[in-house]
């Protein structure tokens, strides 16, 4: 599939399809997703504000399916050279900032009525989701900060490939410090157990919120790719 | 050993912009090349792809004499610059022994060739009270220091004075009677007959 | 000598006499740890609590500030194009620069740490666990930094750039070496801190030089 991706014209000529596709697919689960999710009961603990979850969890795992596909994408174009992998690499990266910030707001916003207070530290997930940001504002401000086109995507990709390989481990070592200081900690958010009525409208949301980037990132690396086909005309002109 | 080089139609691109392509050359054992070419040709680019340093867009360098090029590369070329790459605090002793026992040179031959070149006087001395042309002898001292086949110059000679130049022509006509091979990118004609490379459009 | 040692002694004597060398990382270290007290007030019970927190804090910022110049001074004036081009794989020269500036700026920073930590409540005896803590954490922090030093050098992002993509990747050193110390003084098991933080130092030498040599080539080519 990569390979085939490889070559901007089949690229181009799929995605042309595929991204509005998918756009209706976000549409429709989203949809079904909230209006399930806001006619759920109340919950018996949270009341009204557990609706907060369909919008938030979706973001963290959109924010987290981001950075797998920005590390993907950064792998094959620094293995394989292929012309696209860096396009959608670098489209990837705001789509996944805007994915961690939505995510942090939302748990901010639902933190204040469950904990009573903005920011938890003690929530482990949350915090992760905090470095997550900072891993997105740093390849974006390491790709900006460099002239040379060439030399910026080789810079980024080598900076997407060492997060991805830490990813896991500042999520465990995030974990293991949130048990330690367990006694400080103030809630553990959700768990492990929702019930059907929850997890059913969760699930299409979070298939929804993977959609809808499945869709932005498509047209962002279109965006992408065409902006380097005219810059590439550009410069053959300028010669 | 490098007993030749020969580049098949090679290509660079640099920032968007393709500098040449299609470019064929071949240098052999015993022979001088200039690369001529208005600025921003490319000499330089051309250069750093030889030794490595820069990737062909496509074509192919071949390094005759030496199955693996990174080898013939690491051990068997020269790369001297525009820029010294001398510490300013460091002695200039300090910095030639560096750089010629990095190249793999002895001590002795270190001190040989800064004699040979004219430095033994300012050896002492920071790197920071040489003037440029011995600050550029300094760095072509690890050519004599520690022999190699290949040559690869950028404008190397350009701060050197009239004695200076004249010496280094003396330096390269003995590398290349001995089977060595130069690549010079110049603006002025080399010291020594060589064939020229011209990157002008 | 072989190339490894003439690249070593080069970049120590760079790293130790030119400038500041490990008396500017100290001093920043300490100057910095006076802050604290008068920031946030002399009370014992809040900065003993914090002490060990704010030691590795300072340790991992002192260490990057440090490595501003690893890769720079080399990649400005050409010396970076002569240890490309030697003997050696760009990846052992990277890790002996690091090597280098570990030695002359990780090291003290991590015997002086214990000064810092002791002058904000730590107990005396915590001043062992805290020297070797400091030291995996500080060789950490070099070859992971180090990183980040080779990907600015194209960049006109300076210090702020090259600590910003960093720091997140601190984070499990961090975690690892203060949870090691902080479980010592209130009497838990810190060795599964000690050992995590050993792991990750042992990764990061490892993986490190492979990353900074190909984002020097980057910049090179």
């Amino acid at each position: 599939m990569i390979s085939g991706f490889a070559n901007p014209h089949r690229f181009m000529s799929f995605s042309r399809w595929a991204a509005p596709t998918l756009a209706l697919i976000a549409a429709a689960l989203l949809a079904l997703g909230l209006w399930l999710g806001l006619s759920a009961p109340p919950d018996y603990q949270q009341g009204e504000t557990v609706r907060i979850m369909f919008v938030h969890v979706p973001a963290a795992w959109t924010a987290m399916l981001a950075y797998l596909c920005l590390g993907g994408a950064s792998f094959a174009s620094l293995v394989f050279r292929h012309a696209v992998a860096d396009a959608a690499a670098s489209a990837a990266a705001p789509l996944g900032a805007a994915f961690t910030a939505a995510a942090l707001i939302t748990g901010s916003l639902w933190g204040k009525p469950m904990w009573g207070t903005w920011w938890a530290w003690g929530d482990s997930r949350l915090v992760s989701v905090l470095v997550l940001f900072l891993l997105f504002v740093g390849y974006i401000a390491l790709r900006a900060s460099i002239e040379d086109e060439g030399k910026a995507a080789r810079a980024a990709e080598i900076l997407a490939l060492v997060g991805l390989i830490n990813l896991p481990v500042i999520k465990f070592s995030v974990d293991w410090w949130n048990t330690l200081h367990q006694g400080e900690s103030i809630f553990r958010a959700g768990g492990p157990l929702i019930a059907p009525v929850y997890l059913i409208p969760l699930m299409l949301t979070g298939a929804g919120y993977s959609a809808a980037f499945a869709a932005l990132w498509l047209t962002r690396t279109r965006m992408e790719v065409r902006r380097r086909r005219s810059l590439g005309l550009a410069l053959r002109a300028a010669r | 050993m490098i007993a030749g080089i020969t580049l098949e139609a090679v290509a660079l691109v640099r920032g968007g912009r393709t500098l040449f392509e299609g470019l064929n050359a071949r240098v052999g054992s015993g022979r001088a090349l200039t690369v001529t070419g208005p600025n921003g040709a490319g000499k330089t680019s051309l250069l750093r792809a030889i030794a490595g340093l820069v990737r062909l867009a496509s074509g192919r360098i071949a390094f005759e004499g030496s199955a693996d090029p990174a080898e013939a590369r690491r051990f068997h070329s020269h790369l001297v610059g525009h820029q010294d790459g001398l510490k300013s605090a460091r002695t200039a002793n300090d910095e030639l022994l560096f750089q010629a026992r990095w190249c793999g040179a002895t001590r002795q031959a270190a001190l040989a060739a800064a004699e040979r070149l004219g430095l033994a006087p300012h050896l002492a001395l920071d790197v920071r009270r040489l003037s440029a042309g011995q600050k550029r002898r300094l760095a072509l001292a690890r050519l004599l220091a520690a022999p190699r086949a290949l040559w690869l110059l950028d404008e190397a000679l350009a701060p050197l004075d009239a004695g200076g130049r004249a010496l280094m022509g003396e330096i390269m006509a003995e590398h290349v009677a001995a089977g060595g091979l130069i690549i010079a990118a110049a603006h002025d004609p080399l010291p020594i007959a060589a064939d020229t490379l011209d990157l002008g459009r | 000598m072989s190339g490894l040692g003439v690249l070593l002694r080069r970049e120590l004597s760079l790293t130790w006499g030119a400038g500041g060398g490990p008396l500017l990382s100290v001093g920043f270290l300490i100057a910095a740890t006076v802050l604290f007290p008068l920031s946030l007030g002399s009370a014992a019970q809040i900065l003993g609590a914090v002490a060990a927190g704010l030691v590795w804090v300072l340790l991992a910022l002192a260490s990057l500030l440090s490595l501003e110049r690893l890769f720079a001074r080399d990649f400005e004036d050409g010396a970076l194009d002569i240890i490309a081009l030697g003997p050696l794989p760009l990846e052992a020269s990277c890790a002996v620069k690091c090597l280098a500036a570990w030695l002359t700026n990780g090291a003290p920073l991590a015997l002086a740490s214990p000064l810092a930590a002791v002058a904000l409540g730590e107990p005396v005896g915590a001043v062992p666990l805290i020297v070797l803590t400091a030291a995996l954490g500080s060789l950490a922090f070099v070859f992971v930094g180090g990183i980040g030093a080779a990907l600015s050098l194209v960049s006109r992002g300076g210090a702020l750039l090259q600590t910003l993509i960093v720091l997140p990747l601190l984070i499990p050193p961090v975690i690892f070496g203060a949870a090691a110390v902080f479980a010592w003084t209130h009497g838990l098991a810190w060795t599964p801190g000690l050992a995590l933080l050993a792991a990750y130092a042992l990764a990061a030498i490892g993986l490190g030089p492979i990353a900074m040599a190909g984002a020097c080539r980057n910049a090179l080519g």
